[in-house]
């Protein structure tokens, strides 16, 4: 018996039928690319700066990077009238290891202007609950009592206590989540929008989307990793003061096109 | 409110087909026959499907070839050990010993790794410290180790092709090319990959074929919980059933290195002390522990990392309470996650007649 298992890769474009008024304006459609830089208060950031105590946050706490990986996901267009053009789907970051700094979607986008190109950072919680082989193969997960689904970033490394030793941190961002168990509870939504602004799409075109790391812990919530370095996933008042801070983190950066 | 979406949908078909249909055409020459790999059920659902390279692909004659160079001695210099001398079926693949000793006697300074699910390896980094990049590339390197099989492989190849079989089996797997040291690392990998463990009374579990016990089911908790043992981080969980994270880590064995692991291998001081996280399937089988062999018994790995952590300046910022020594998990906890990672051994696959010789 020979088996065998093709992997057949079905993308369906459904164009929803109403966009005879578009029609006009969506001759061309055109690629676009997102590049993901990262900066720690305007300083570039990539892995070759990770490993060393060589960030201070706000609150004047010294502190190295070790791992960063995040995902975004449902990347969308918006028109004048508010038609969406949305790319399903999600694409992890990880800064640590070089992986998918750039995201290419397939789709190609018709030319002409949106009023905003936005994605969610995490995933929304329908989109949570499904499997995704994909983040499971990179160990990406939260546990089933904390309501399971995936982590929306993993920050860790090193920051210096108080106390003059260097302790771990964990800055874990997942779903907000309470009474841990068979039957947890989700206080508030801890996914966000991000969004990056109007583009008047010409031609193929590259966006930088820059995350400032610094922002994380700084604005509005001034964080202390001394009180909160690690066990953050089950502590959902956490989770709701990381979401605020990540309101300021991303920006867009250069557009190329 | 108008609505454009796109939905990009992945569907992963699993068809099968029979290979009767070829019966009846008339070949001359003997093609090998394709051998897709046992997938278990577990894996499907929930990871990413296995590495096979295209230059070599899995075939009933490879693997054939592969099983029986695995376990032949004609690999060694002095004909006294094949790769089963230290890759023991019955510990899965592994070895009883710390080090394992090749065929000098010298012993090496790191413990012999279990083999189960390599194509499952997606990074494709083998040995405890990432050095070889393919399991093809892999295979050969204990051949020429002069702390191994210390033998050659001009000298294995001409003693290969002076076989009384070998040489129909390389036909028969690869047709009319020479016996090369290509060939016979690419059989004995197409071997390795069949090497599968994906039927742990955990796995039956998951498929909902049986029950954990209430040791196993809060052995889980502690695994997966953040405050207490957080394995889950680098050693997978239920959806990712390798139960490794295929990183590289330093879980705080040390405070000063005697072996630099993947640091030697990148030559960046912070990958000091950094090793491979093992797949905890089939710990029953493979003691003693870590890459030096230094804990005889889970027990002794469990009290590591509840209070004997040892701090360095790569230690891994998931390691707790380091200045402590670790989490300080209680007794019941204790036991009740060594019975947690015992549900995760396979007693079939040390039992598969495939895999033995
Ligand atoms: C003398 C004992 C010994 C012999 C003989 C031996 N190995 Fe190994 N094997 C080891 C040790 C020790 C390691 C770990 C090496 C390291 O990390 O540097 C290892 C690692 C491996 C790995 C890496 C597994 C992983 O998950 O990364 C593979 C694959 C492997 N051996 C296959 C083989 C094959 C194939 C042969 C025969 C050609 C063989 N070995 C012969 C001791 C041995
Ligand atoms: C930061 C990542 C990390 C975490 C968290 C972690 N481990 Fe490990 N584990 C490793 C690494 C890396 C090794 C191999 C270390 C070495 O040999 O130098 C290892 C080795 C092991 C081994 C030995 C396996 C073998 O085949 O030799 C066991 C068992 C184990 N870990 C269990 C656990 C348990 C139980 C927990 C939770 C209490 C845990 N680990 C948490 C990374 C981790």
């Amino acid at each position: 018996m020979k088996k065998i298992y093709p992997l057949i890769l079905l993308v369906m474009l459904s164009l929803s039928s109403c966009a005879e008024d578009l029609d006009d304006n969506l001759k061309a459609a055109v690629t676009t690319q997102f590049n993901f830089t990262h900066n720690w208060n305007g300083l570039p950031v990539t892995a070759a700066d990770f490993n060393t105590v060589k960030f201070a946050n706000e609150n004047s706490d010294s502190l190295s990077i070790e791992r960063l990986r995040y995902v975004i996901s449902d990347l969308t267009f918006t028109r004048e009238h508010g038609e969406q053009l949305i790319i399903e789907g999600h694409h992890l970051i990880d800064v640590s290891e070089d992986i998918g700094l750039v995201y290419s979607p397939e789709l190609e986008i018709p030319t002409g202007l949106y009023t905003n190109v936005s994605f969610t950072f995490g995933l929304n919680n329908e989109y949570n609950a499904q499997n995704h082989l994909d983040l499971n193969s990179v160990s990406f997960n939260v546990p089933e009592m904390l309501g399971g689904g995936y982590h929306y970033m993993q920050m860790d490394g090193k920051f210096i206590a108080a106390s003059g030793e260097e302790v771990g941190y964990n800055y874990h961002s997942i779903r907000a989540v309470d009474n841990p168990g068979s039957n947890p509870t989700f206080p508030q939504d801890t996914f966000f929008t991000v969004d990056l602004g109007a583009i008047n799409l010409e031609n193929n075109a590259t966006f930088e989307v820059k995350m400032d790391i610094s922002e994380w812990y700084k604005n509005p919530n001034l964080w202390d990793l001394n009180e909160l370095h690690t066990v953050l996933m089950p502590n959902s008042e956490a989770q709701i003061l990381m979401r605020e801070n990540g309101q300021s983190v991303f920006s867009l950066g250069t557009v190329t096109q | 409110m108008k609505y454009w979406s796109v939905f990009v949908v992945f569907v992963m078909v699993l068809s099968s087909c029979s290979t009767d249909d070829s019966k009846g055409s008339v070949s001359y020459e003997a093609m090998p026959t394709p051998l897709p790999l046992n997938i278990p059920p577990v894996f499907q659902e929930n990871v990413l499907g296995p590495i096979i390279p295209n230059n070599n692909p899995q075939t009933v004659e490879g693997v054939a070839l592969g099983k029986k160079l695995f376990f032949d001695t004609i690999l060694s210099g002095d004909e006294t050990q094949s790769c089963a001398t230290c890759h023991s079926p019955q510990h899965a693949f592994s070895d009883v010993t710390p080090t394992s000793a090749g065929i000098d006697g010298d012993f090496g300074t790191r413990n012999t790794m279990p083999l189960f699910n390599l194509a499952w390896n997606y990074g494709e980094r083998f040995n405890w410290d990432g050095s070889d990049l393919s399991i093809e590339r892999q295979a050969i390197t204990p051949v020429e180790n002069p702390i191994e099989m210390h033998s050659n492989w001009e000298g294995v190849i001409a003693k290969l092709k002076d076989h009384p079989e070998y040489p129909e089996l390389f036909k028969k797997a690869f047709g009319e090319l020479p016996i090369s040291k290509t060939l016979t690392t690419k059989a004995i990998a197409q071997f390795e990959r069949t090497l599968i463990s994906g039927n742990s009374k955990f796995d039956n579990y998951l498929m909902g074929e049986v029950d954990l016990s209430p040791q196993e089911q809060n052995g889980l908790n502690v695994f997966m919980d953040e405050a207490r043992g957080d394995c889950f981080h680098c050693h997978g969980s239920p959806s990712n059933p390798l139960w490794t994270d295929n990183m590289f880590h330093n879980n705080g064995l040390d405070a000063v290195f005697t072996d630099l692991g993947l640091g030697t291998v990148t030559g960046d001081p912070s990958d000091n002390g950094k090793f491979k996280s093992p797949s905890l399937r089939n710990l029953a089988y493979t003691a003693p522990y870590m890459h030096d062999g230094r804990f005889e018994t889970l027990d002794e790995v469990i009290n590591h990392y509840s209070e004997g952590l040892q701090n360095s300046s790569t230690i891994d910022p998931l390691m707790k309470k380091v200045s402590q020594g670790g989490v300080q998990l209680s007794a019941q906890d204790k036991a009740d996650l060594k019975a947690f990672l015992l549900s995760l051994s396979d007693p079939s696959f040390i039992n598969n007649p495939d895999f033995i010789n």
